[in-house]
């Protein structure tokens, strides 16, 4: 029945269309007008609508900004995180300043120079280059700052000190994921995937000593102020490993390990007491991968050195879970 | 020029060889090919806005088997947005914008009987049909179409053990753009060959509108790119279903470890992007060119620095080959490569920065007449400004590690290649539709289009950014699995009304356009007052465009309001008075 009504009803609103442009071109044919040429009224009807609408829009953004900034990502909980929100915010203002100024310019000249009556000239006005050396260069400039920053912070990151860090692998497949720390001799085992199978769900070559004590988990634990270097593998696809808080996103390729440093600086803990009580870091997949891609995730846990320890030590090595298994 | 040979329906609307019946015919495919890509749209957008509600229409368009108890399912979900992004990119915003407007101006603008090859020009149209049948087909086939976004990354579209459209839907993904390819690559040799050497008398590169510009730069991309995306999809194939390691190593899938070592998947990554960014410009550059012509008309001024125009155009699209890495800053991609794309790609704001700059000054102390078209263009420099300044955020290889494929990305470039190039195509069908079918398009209509379509879709994608920045994911079937995104449902209920607001206003624009092919007040030759060869044609569409000889062009194509003159245009046919500069 519904499907009746939204077909008659669809139906009734085409007819009316019809009617309606049909009495429009009526009135034209009776005034002797050519009801489709754009008139003076129009001009001036559709420069003030461009200009409401344009100022309406501009407001628009500003109250989106204020409505929903609470719902952003926290300010960062990484060391690199912190010089990243920083051009972040650098970028923004800019950004956003030539947003509204161009605007302001489009939407202004439009409502000025609109052609109002008959008499209303344009002015031939073909080039000038002075101007046109001046509006490229000045970009020019502001944007080889932009670079010079940019590619400062990109290299802070990427030409991290590694020498401190911690080796942990994050092992992605569909749809979870898997962390891999080295035990005690700080020395991840090597992999291969057709070991993949049962209880050795990464892959880990046991006959390699370095294997023997690595400890897989399926939450990803991290000590607050201590540099991690994340290795990342993928058993099938190409997943990406996202955490928006860190400001850490590196993709997991099948066929290659890729790499990501970073130091934790605030504790699960403390982001609760910041961010309300149900605050939990996460690690989630940012590169599509299958039905379940929206809901691939792990659990971040951030502590100080002795929590990390406690826990660490409840989690069995590999050589326990593989010779249990045999 | 043969005028009076007899035509049958066939050879009049069917096989045409005429340009201009090409062009009505890539035009209608695109505009039916771009309501199946929006309705996909809204169809995902009530799951993202209710996620795991029933819906009828859900039911009713995708079946008990895809929608069950009108629950959008998750891998027709990932499809849906598949399809939606292959169709609007390649259907509508590629061979629908470019396929039309270069048909239908390049021989009217440069003053040519028709396209440097008809017969080229025609398999264009039908290789380009039967990729559009072929695509549509694998909507219907079991395992569904393909799933793996429109960037295809292996090995999830190698493998239909990953995901079930990575299956037949996938083969007939590649099929269809290899019909697309093709269809693409004839198209554009036949443009830069016709305007490199059918141009009229007088008809310098110099005097080219800069419409003709544009169109003859995206050809020359398209020729150099697409051929790289033809033989990414063939190694693929080649992984797919003959064994090889393209891009597949150490894979274990469904309990099973796959024989495939040594390829690598960031080189499909590398090969794909090759093509993929020139595409973005492909995309973009027929609406600058379009966009310009119909500013500078209806300002009644010149294009201001038409030197400077056609330089960005070259400059836009010379970086374009020399970005695609942006895509890839977080692939582990070697760091240094990351910098390298990060310099070259904020390169491309200084010419885009030029471009706005340019139009700001044509609008200058214009005396701007609102047509639908003008507005349409004017809301191609709002979204050109706000896209473009996105942009400036995502090419920052440091600043995109926490958007990289966020909604962040999905706002940015819906507005800049998304928005802006629907805007342009508007703009030019408006503007053009007297030349096409000698009829006027109705302007009340056109300005209710406008305005909704305007504001509905910076509703839809302005707020995307904020998603974006809260962390969100794209390609998510859902956010409820994750706390941390709760609050932002309310703009996902946002967005979705202004999607489903703007998908129907587009029934207005399609009604006027097929109302007022039939039914329209009769155009005279001239109706916009403009300067360019087209308009010196007859109203009624003749092969060869012009009864007698084709005219000399004697001037470049913006004398508007010249002082000295008694009109406030001269067409490029009129000789320089005495003593008369040129420009």
């Amino acid at each position: 029945m519904t499907n009746v009504f939204i077909v008659v009803i669809s139906f009734l609103l085409v007819v009316t269309l019809v009617q309606l442009v049909r009495v429009g071109q009526l009135l034209g044919d009776i005034r002797k007008k050519d009801f489709n040429v754009v008139t003076e009224t129009d001009n001036k009807r559709q420069s003030f609508l461009m200009l409401i609408v344009g100022l309406a829009f501009l407001a628009s953004c500003v109250w989106q900004y204020f409505a929903w900034n609470p719902l952003l990502l926290p300010s960062a909980s990484s060391e690199h995180g912190v010089i990243i929100d920083e051009l972040m915010r650098f970028t923004m203002i800019l950004i956003i300043s030539v947003f509204f100024l161009l605007h302001l310019f489009l939407f202004y000249f439009l409502h000025k120079y609109k052609k109002s009556s008959d008499k209303h000239k344009a002015y031939y006005y073909t080039h000038n280059n002075k101007l046109e050396y001046i509006w490229t260069i000045v970009p020019a400039i502001i944007l080889t700052g932009v670079i010079l920053y940019g590619l400062n912070v990109w290299d802070r990151i990427t030409n991290a000190d590694t020498s401190e860090a911690s080796v942990i692998e994050v092992y992605g497949k569909q749809f979870g994921w898997n962390a891999r720390y080295p035990g005690e001799d700080q020395k991840l085992g090597s992999h291969d995937y057709k070991l993949v199978g049962g209880a050795n769900a990464l892959g880990i070559d046991i006959d390699d000593v370095n294997s023997l004590d690595d400890k897989v988990t399926r939450e990803l634990h991290l000590v607050v102020g201590k540099p991690v270097l994340m290795k990342l593998r993928s058993q099938d696809i190409i997943h990406s490993a996202f955490m928006p808080h860190f400001r850490v996103q590196m993709n997991c390729v099948p066929g290659m390990t890729t790499q990501f440093v970073f130091t934790p600086t605030k504790t699960t803990k403390e982001m609760k007491m910041l961010e309300g009580d149900d605050f939990e870091y996460v690690l989630l997949c940012n590169k599509i991968c299958g039905v379940a891609h929206y809901n691939m995730q792990m659990k971040v846990v951030v502590e100080t050195q002795e929590e990390y320890d406690a826990w660490l030590l409840k989690q069995g090595t590999l050589s326990e879970k593989l010779l249990t298994q045999k | 020029m043969s005028d009076h040979h007899n035509e049958t329906f066939l050879s009049k609307y069917i096989f045409s060889l005429d340009h201009k019946m090409i062009a009505k015919q890539f035009l209608i495919t695109g505009m039916f090919m771009g309501v199946v890509g929006m309705l996909m749209s809204i169809l995902f957008r009530l799951q993202l806005s209710n996620p795991g509600e029933s819906f009828a229409v859900l039911e009713w368009f995708l079946g008990e088997k895809w929608a069950p108890d009108g629950v959008l399912d998750p891998n027709m979900y990932l499809a849906l947005v598949t399809m939606h992004g292959t169709i609007l990119i390649f259907w509508v915003l590629t061979a629908g914008l470019t396929g039309t407007f270069a048909n239908f101006l390049i021989p009217l603008q440069i003053g040519a009987r028709d396209m440097a090859s008809g017969f080229i020009n025609m398999l264009s149209y039908w290789f380009f049909f039967a990729a559009t049948i072929v695509l549509l087909t694998s909507l219907f086939v079991e395992t569904g179409p393909a799933s793996a976004g429109w960037t295809i990354y292996p090995p999830l579209s190698a493998l239909p053990q990953a995901i079930p459209g990575s299956g037949l839907g996938q083969d007939l993904w590649l099929i269809a753009m290899t019909l697309f390819i093709v269809s693409s690559l004839l198209g554009g040799l036949n443009y830069i060959v016709t305007i490199l050497n059918l141009r009229t008398k007088g008809m310098s590169m110099t005097r080219l509108p800069l419409v003709m510009w544009a169109l003859f730069i995206v050809a020359i991309l398209g020729v150099l790119s697409f051929p790289v995306l033809l033989s990414a999809s063939l190694l693929l194939v080649f992984d797919r279903t003959f064994g090889t390691s393209f891009y597949l190593s150490d894979i274990v899938i469904a309990g099973e470890a796959l024989h495939h070592t040594g390829g690598s998947p960031i080189l499909f990554e590398h090969l794909f992007w090759f093509l993929g960014h020139p595409e973005v410009y492909i995309i973009l550059l027929p609406a600058l060119g379009i966009v310009s012509e119909v500013i500078s008309v209806n300002s009644r001024k010149p294009i201001f620095g038409y030197k400077a125009m056609v330089i960005s155009l070259m400059a836009i699209a010379f970086l374009s080959f020399i970005v695609w890495g942006h895509h890839m800053f977080i692939t582990g991609m070697d760091p240094f490569l990351g910098s390298v794309f990060t310099f070259t790609t904020l390169l491309i704001a200084i010419p885009s920065a030029v471009k706005v700059f340019n139009y700001l000054a044509t609008l200058w102390r214009g005396s701007i007449r609102f047509t639908p078209a003008m507005l349409f263009a004017i809301g191609f420099v709002s979204t050109f400004i706000t896209g473009g300044l996105t942009g400036i955020v995502l090419g920052d290889s440091a600043l995109d590690i926490n958007v990289h494929d966020t909604y962040f990305v999905v706002g940015h470039f819906h507005i800049v290649m998304g928005l802006s190039a629907i805007y342009g195509m508007f703009a030019g069908v408006y503007h053009w539709f007297p030349k096409m079918y000698g009829k006027m398009m109705n302007k009340k209509l056109g300005y209710i289009h406008f305005w909704v379509t305007f504001i509905s879709a910076y509703g839809v994608f302005f707020p995307m950014h904020f998603l974006g920045l809260a962390g969100l994911p794209r390609r998510y079937y859902s956010n409820t699995a994750f706390p941390m995104f709760e609050g932002l449902t309310n703009i996902n209920e946002i967005i979705t009304f202004f999607a489903i607001v703007g998908g129907i206003v587009q029934v207005l624009f399609i009604f006027n356009f097929f109302y007022s092919i039939f039914y329209g007040t009769k155009a005279s030759k001239n109706p916009w007052g403009s300067t360019t060869l087209e308009w010196t044609t007859p109203i009624e569409r003749i092969h060869g465009n012009w009864p007698g000889e084709i005219p000399t062009v004697r001037r470049w194509a913006y004398d508007y309001s010249k002082p000295g003159h008694d009109t406030d245009f001269v067409p490029q046919t009129e000789p320089l008075k005495e003593g008369e500069e040129e420009h």
